[in-house]
């Protein structure tokens, strides 16, 4: 039943061979010598450093959300540079190569690209940027902020949390490995019937694409689960649920979506794989199948999905611009319906990413309408921020600047989306760099609100804050490269160009291209802003560190614990009388009032499963893109046994006596006394940023 | 600003919780199985979709039809030896409320033999259609056919192995919070297979019979 493949297939290797290994390919193989020599000094140092144990101990086998959180951001940054990077070199063909006269070199007949590798760049650019740099980044700050906003000391199941990261994390991997051993997917990054079938694409490209899509979809379900349940179920005393923190409304919202359309991704995919594997005839040109049937299935989880990461950016700026602009949130309720609404229309306007299909006028009205219903809610949205900040007493620290920039960039993302509502300019401008443009806006005004969290809770997560100036210089480069690199693309948008050209075949286009190369430039400024911005701010931290409310002008839970947020997250739960709770403590003036004493508490055990069984699952997928068959086998059945055997040992975790409570609770109160004293007379030494978010755990109270 | 901003008066409110409210490990559980359940429902919904997708005539390419093959009556067979599967679950849980651990061992382990009945039925039905050259790659509509039906047997599978971990873990540990929790998550998906199999048999079995 299996398919005849073709190529070689050997039992022990797949379609494994040396052949498969780029050595020959002028760009990859430099790449990948540095690659190897970038990892050889990092184990190096760690070595050298003597930190494996710590690494294992306090970082590979947690189950603290802040600590997961924190390491699904690592990975979203580290994504979100490779992305970069593809996009980089996704401008830089373009500008290249216009023109029957324009240069090749690399064996490309214009620019330094082969149509073939410029697929598997762009393809790799919207996969990467959507599902593993956006969502491990909003992922990883509902993780960090969720739990603490709502008052609970973990998520529901941290044990599932930390096996969501590394699956994600195997995700990661395996679509990094495809640059050196194989080719990656070159026919965009939601593909195409039939041209993903096996006898169009011989390759492990699409093989890759599946099983990478499908390890990020499994982690993000089993991410979704668990904030839904922890919402639901682990709220502090007193949070009712109209006194919820907007931005967990909005992980709650988002989740939703996750929950319930993820599965039509793995669906979508499952069935790609029963094409490739078994033959199957899902979406194949003849034999019964239907080409559309996948563009159907694949929209149905798509469209739902950029709302699965807008919500939560939403969530982010609503936090941001209360705080500095020092007034409650405009709106409360009708923010939170706001996001409920636009979580539930998010499963109404599929097919309005291909209105081109030909389902006809009363179809696309009806999908027309829907797509513009969106506007509704998210107008109310943008509307209770400007009046969040309309006559309050506003601070334009970096954090608030990248939240405005967001408003600006959905302001006109939003515009242009309700243009592309429209069926009959959808038809004249289908599959230009205007909607690249369109889409680009939208998922900036995500990049945007994590730059601002970044800043913002920055200080949360590791007890100092990160440095102004730099971080000011790095928003200004990014918003210019923003303005230079997408308003030209609208332009050429209208002019008809299309998306994914290697060659530029129209010569004119070449002023509009050389200014989006400047704009990429200064983009790639930014990102050395950022590199700057972390070490200035990290060289500097003992100048910088807060205390528990790091802005002074904070509204809700998180700001309540202190900074850097101790592994037990609260020594006793608060009690909510109040939405904006510490707002509403500092008005009264009971903001330090400490807990009389304190009880014994229960914490989970740190586990090593979870990342064996992201190790586990990596080689699945890797096995079954190069069809290694016992390899499948093996690693499946060791899959399935160790949840067997993590299921009859059980976790009983362990107890912190509230006398041991006390007593790193009031060495976290001393340190901020000290940091309070700090401001007027000098710098408070000591810590290190690799022990932030924790006062160590006293191995004797094991 | 807030409509409600005094409603608690700040020297006597409540500030720490005192009272050690502490979460209910087996309802926050069975909340959160729940929760994957949906999504197990989303799965099959996709499922069912493709399938009414490729069930036009043109779907099967003029090769066979599910009309050509389809036996009610055998896969009629099947839907009782789930539901007595899903009944003897029942009866052992009831055994669970009254603390009877040979009960609830005995209630799963006749879920466990129904249930590799089920399963049984389907694989030789399987190998009878593979015997007749009818395979996943005859045509689109047969490609969903079979995974559609395949995908619920290999739930039913999973769901075997599961009551066989349970049948241990009760017998090792008896009935703790975490047991008794699996045991009730283990309910609920084999409720959901059940539920399930009846959309397979209605729009798969009997509609492909009939039409």
């Amino acid at each position: 039943m299996l398919v005849d493949l073709p190529g070689g297939w050997s039992p022990l290797l797949g379609r494994l061979a040396w052949s498969q290994i780029p050595y020959a390919n002028p760009i990859l193989a430099p790449l990948f010598v540095a690659v190897v020599i970038g990892a050889i000094i990092l184990l190096g140092l760690i070595t050298y450093y003597g930190k494996w144990t710590y690494l294992w101990k306090e970082w590979l086998t947690t189950v603290d959300h802040k600590k997961l959180g924190v390491m699904y951001i690592i990975i979203g940054l580290v994504m979100l540079f490779r992305g970069f990077i593809d996009g980089l070199m996704i401008r830089t063909q373009q500008v290249w190569a216009v023109g029957p006269h324009s240069t090749g070199v690399f064996g490309s007949l214009h620019g330094y690209l082969t149509p073939f590798h410029f697929g598997q760049v762009y393809s790799a650019h919207g996969l990467i940027m959507i599902l593993l740099a956006a969502t491990p980044l909003l992922v990883g700050f509902m993780n960090i902020i969720v739990p603490i906003q709502v008052g609970a000391r973990d998520m529901a199941y941290p044990y599932l949390n930390a096996l969501g990261l590394w699956i994600t994390a195997a995700a990661a991997a395996l679509i990094m490995i495809s640059l050196f051993v194989g080719d990656f997917a070159h026919n965009g990054w939601f593909e195409y019937a039939p041209i993903f079938e096996l006898q169009y694409s011989p390759g492990v490209g699409v093989d890759y694409w599946i099983w990478t899509l499908q390890l990020v979809a499994l982690g993000t379900t089993l991410g979704g689960i668990n904030i839904l349940a922890t919402v639901i179920k682990m709220r502090a005393p007193g949070m009712t649920w109209g006194k919820l923190p907007i931005f967990v409304w909005a992980s709650l919202s988002a989740n939703v979506i996750a929950l319930t359309s993820f599965p039509a991704l793995q669906v979508a995919l499952a069935l790609v794989a029963a094409d490739r594997y078994l033959g199957a005839h899902f979406f194949t040109a003849g034999m019964g199948g239907n080409l559309m049937l996948y563009t159907n299935l694949f929209w149905i989880w798509g469209h739902p999905e950029v709302y699965f990461v807008i919500l939560p950016a939403f969530g982010m700026m609503s936090e941001i611009f209360p705080t500095f602009s020092e007034k409650p949130l405009f709106g409360y309720i009708t923010m939170v319906l706001a996001s409920m609404a636009i979580a539930g229309v998010s499963w109404l306007v599929w097919l309005h990413h291909f209105f081109t299909m030909g389902a006809g006028p009363y179809v696309n009205t009806a999908f027309s309408v829907a797509t513009m219903l969106v506007g509704i809610p998210t107008g109310v949205k943008v509307f209770n921020w400007a009046f969040t900040m309309y006559r309050g007493r506003l601070t334009f620290n970096a954090a608030m600047l990248w939240a405005i920039g967001a408003l600006f960039l959905l302001l006109i993302g939003g515009m242009t989306g309700m243009m592309l509502a429209i069926p009959a300019i959808n038809y004249m401008v289908h599959n230009s760099v205007f909607v690249v443009a369109h889409f680009h806006s939208m998922l900036l005004v995500i990049v945007y609100a994590i730059f601002g969290s970044v800043l913002y809770w920055f200080p949360k997560v590791f007890g100092f804050k990160l440095d102004e100036f730099w971080a000011k210089t790095m928003f200004w480069l990014f918003s210019a490269g923003t303005a230079l690199v997408f308003v030209p693309m609208y332009m050429l948008g209208f002019m008809g160009m299309t998306r994914r050209l290697e060659y530029v075949f129209n010569t004119s286009w070449q002023s509009y291209l050389d200014v989006m190369e400047l704009g990429i430039v200064v983009y790639t400024l930014s990102v050395l802003a950022f590199f700057i911005l972390l070490y200035v701010s990290i060289r500097d931290h003992a100048k910088n560190r807060v205390g528990a409310d790091a802005w002074g002008t904070s509204r809700s839970l998180e700001w309540m614990t202190h900074s850097p947020v101790p592994f037990y997250n609260f020594a006793v739960l608060p009690h909510v009388n109040e939405r904006d709770e510490l707002a509403w403590r500092r008005q009264h003036g009971i903001d330090q009032v400490r807990p009389a004493h304190y009880d014994d508490i229960h914490m989970p055990n740190n586990t090593g499963v979870a990342i064996i069984m992201g190790g586990l699952t990596f080689v699945l997928g890797f096995a079954l893109t190069w069809r290694i068959w016992w390899l499948c086998i093996v690693s499946l059945l060791a899959i399935i046994l160790l949840m067997i055997i993590r299921s009859f040992k059980g976790d009983p975790g362990y107890i912190i006596t509230g006398a041991e409570l006390q007593r790193m609770e009031e060495e976290a109160y001393r340190r901020e006394a000290q940091i309070a004293d700090s401001h007027h007379s000098h710098p408070v030494s000591g810590g290190v940023v690799g022990n932030a978010m924790a006062y160590q755990r006293n191995d004797s109270s094991k | 600003m807030s409509a409600h901003a005094s409603t608690v008066d700040p020297k006597k409110a409540e500030l720490w919780d005192t009272h050690h409210h502490s979460h209910d490990v087996i309802s926050t559980r069975t909340l959160g199985y729940f929760l994957y359940l949906l999504s197990d429902g989303m799965l099959f919904a996709t499922l069912f979709a493709a399938y009414g997708v490729l069930s036009y005539q043109h779907s099967y390419f003029g090769g066979p039809t599910p009309a050509e093959f389809v036996k009610p009556w055998y896969t009629f067979a099947q839907t009782i030896a789930l539901f007595l599967s899903v009944l003897a679950y029942g009866f052992g849980m009831n055994a669970l409320k009254h603390k009877n651990k040979s009960g609830l061992i005995n209630g799963m382990l006749a879920a466990f033999v129904l249930g590799v009945v089920f399963l049984v039925l389907d694989i030789h039905d399987m190998s009878h259609l593979y015997s007749m050259g009818i395979t996943i790659a005859s045509s689109g509509g047969m490609s969903a056919f079979m995974v559609l039906t395949q995908v619920h047997a290999t739930h039913i599978f999973f769901g075997l192995i599961w009551i066989l971990v349970m049948i241990a873990q009760v017998m090792t540990k008896g009935f703790t919070e975490e047991t008794v929790g699996r045991l009730l998550t283990l309910r609920m998906f084999w409720h959901l297979q059940a539920v399930i199999w009846v959309f397979v048999y209605i729009f798969v079995y009997l509609w492909g019979y009939i039409s």
